[in-house]
């Protein structure tokens, strides 16, 4: 269990959702080889590592934070704006890291040091005039951001997916440049995952969980909780800005609406909230539930509309029209929230407890 | 005998309230001193206000010759003072085990000293894998003073420790303060409980209206009923 950093899912049922996201992650490029299946994925992973940095934030700390995404597209711009300016090399993509990384790490330590020090509405505040402040910045300089257009680039040669390793039928499926790039972002994103479980169980991970319930009694023990606070705003900004960097990876594309966005803050915040705030597995499960919702339930409730169209039901199939996808989006959200008050994560640990203590 | 602790016509706000008005006292080393006083007196903020977490407005706080008062609270803490706060203050989301290792900043926790505290308070080894919000509120006392005394402190200040506890538990908390007393540890205590308080105390203080009106041996105010009235408005037969 030293992978896990001691800290076991703790519910059998949580032990094997995780192990069917992991492994139909892992098999996906093979087994779901399809286009969407495969960009459905990748944004699992992608955003299970983004969300588990914010909820180093906000499950660990209690810091609301706004700039989550402004981290994310830091690491996306600073490796699109490298590969189309270097070209197409693994030079480019250090240099993009290079540059990227410590830019996030650095902002955050900026805006940790000015705010962190006060009330943790001015935080927020000043998190979310930082990142409106950086979304019009990137809009603006259209000579290096590409603007509104964003910026498109070619990715090294093993990357691309007109690279052919094996060219024919393994499980039915070429291995290209695509699966290559597939597999780094799994590979990645499970790397900045289990290293988040390290941090959030190490003697730095306790000092956040009691900065959380009491800033003072923490700083009557002698905790200088600026410091605590603005280290672990700085590790989430470069695990954010690592994910922005594998997502440029993946689209071969970055732009104000697939980084900056404020909706895309707002799915963050959706997703730790229904996987399981301060779990860190939270962000896996919520991720996934998100993102699968968000790309299948439509198609779903298609079939589900014609099945009971077919079977003669009164009001059902006009209900579940995959037109009316959004609100029902949105009803099971709701219900998500108000059935797991602590996320799904947290519901399934507390139903383990007894059995465990039986 | 030295003064570990000393204040100096100490004023402190809190927001446009003037709390204390002047406070000045010395705690000498190795003694228990008690801090006594109606509610509203002004014990709390003067504990708080020594651990930094309220900012004296003027005055001098010195820490065996060190000017304090103008220090930020974790580098206060750093000096070697234990703050037991009122209200059962655990880190109800850690386990037992947690909020010690998080108390004991100098590395690891010595096992002897553990054994030391669990010789006070058995009930933290049985409970020592469990989360702290699960304690009952004695336990949670306990808890809290445990993690004041898990490493070495020069200065205990603690605040109001057997409010709301059973008598079995008081009495274990009173050998608990008698021996961290032997041990050579200063203790200021604030306390509502008289009969407690005389118990444990060497010296005491009583505050009204955030001055501190009366400075004596624990002996002679336990003695003089007479006084007790006066300043403390309390027989001692309705606090035992």
């Amino acid at each position: 269990m030293m992978i896990l950093s001691g800290d076991r899912p703790r519910s059998r049922i949580l032990s094997v959702l995780l192990l069917v996201i992991v492994v139909a992650l892992a098999v996906t490029p093979f087994v779901f080889p399809g286009a969407k299946a495969m960009n459905v994925a990748t944004k699992i992973c992608i955003f299970a590592a983004l969300v588990a940095s914010y909820d180093l934030l906000l499950g660990y700390t209690g810091t609301v934070s706004f700039a989550h995404t402004m981290f994310f597209g830091i690491g996306s711009y600073a490796v699109a704006i490298a590969l189309y300016a270097i070209g197409p090399s693994w030079g480019a993509v250090a240099a993009g890291l290079a540059i990227g990384l410590p830019l996030a790490a650095l902002l955050a330590l900026g805006i940790g040091l000015f705010s962190l020090r006060v009330e943790a509405i001015f935080f927020a505040m000043i998190t979310l005039a930082v990142a409106s402040a950086f979304l019009v910045l990137a809009s603006q300089l259209s000579w290096l951001t590409g603007g509104e257009d964003g910026r498109s680039f070619t990715l090294p040669e093993l990357l691309r997916p007109g690279t052919v390793f094996i060219p024919k039928n393994v499980l039915g499926t070429a291995i290209t440049g695509r699966t290559l790039t597939y597999y780094i972002v799994l590979v990645g994103s499970a790397a900045m995952i289990l290293g988040l479980l390290r941090v959030v169980n190490s003697p730095f991970g306790r000092v956040l969980q009691a900065i959380r319930e009491n800033r003072f009694r923490a700083e009557a023990l002698g905790f200088r909780t600026v410091f605590h606070l603005t280290y672990a705003n700085c590790l989430a900004a470069v695990v954010a800005a690592s994910a922005g960097a594998l997502n440029a990876l993946w689209l071969r594309y970055t732009g104000p609406d697939t980084t900056l966005s404020f909706a895309i803050m707002l799915d963050i915040l959706l997703m730790v909230v229904i996987g399981g705030m301060g779990t860190i597995y939270g962000a896996v499960v919520g991720a996934a539930v998100f993102i699968l919702a968000e790309n299948y339930l439509q198609s779903l409730m298609g079939a589900a509309s014609t099945a009971a169209a077919d079977a003669g039901l009164p009001l059902l199939p006009g209900l579940l029209h995959p037109d009316r996808w959004l609100l029902w989006l949105g009803l099971l959200f709701i219900a998500s929230v108000y059935f797991f008050p602590t996320g799904i994560v947290g519901r399934l640990r507390e139903m383990a407890r007894p059995q465990a203590e039986g | 005998m030295t003064d570990l602790l000393t204040l100096t016509n100490v004023h402190t706000h809190i927001g446009r309230y003037h709390i204390l008005h002047g406070v000045d006292f010395a705690i000498p080393e190795h003694q228990t001193t008690m801090l006594l006083g109606r509610n509203g007196a002004g014990k709390t903020t003067t504990l708080r206000t020594i651990m930094g977490l309220w900012a004296a407005s003027s005055g001098q706080i010195t820490l065996a010759g060190q000017r304090i008062e103008a220090m930020a609270t974790p580098d206060i803490a750093r000096l070697g003072i234990g703050y037991v706060p009122e209200s059962m203050a655990v880190f109800s989301d850690l386990t037992v085990k947690e909020n010690l290792v998080l108390a004991a900043r100098d590395g690891p926790l010595d096992d002897n000293r553990l054994e030391w505290i669990f010789g006070f308070f058995p009930a933290l080894k049985r409970f020592w894998l469990s989360r702290a919000g699960g304690l009952s509120g004695g336990q949670k006392q306990m808890l809290s003073i445990a993690r004041a005394i898990v490493e070495p402190r020069k200065l205990l200040l603690i605040d109001e420790p057997t409010k709301g506890l059973a008598p079995a538990i008081i009495g274990a908390l009173i050998e608990c303060f008698a021996e961290i007393k032997r041990s050579g540890v200063t203790i200021l205590l604030v306390e509502q409980n008289f009969h407690v308080a005389q118990r444990i105390g060497d010296a005491v203080l009583v505050m009204d209206n955030g001055r501190i009106v009366h400075r004596g041996a624990m002996a002679a105010l336990a003695e003089d009923t007479l006084l007790q009235e006066r300043l403390l408005g309390l027989s001692l037969e309705a606090h035992q």
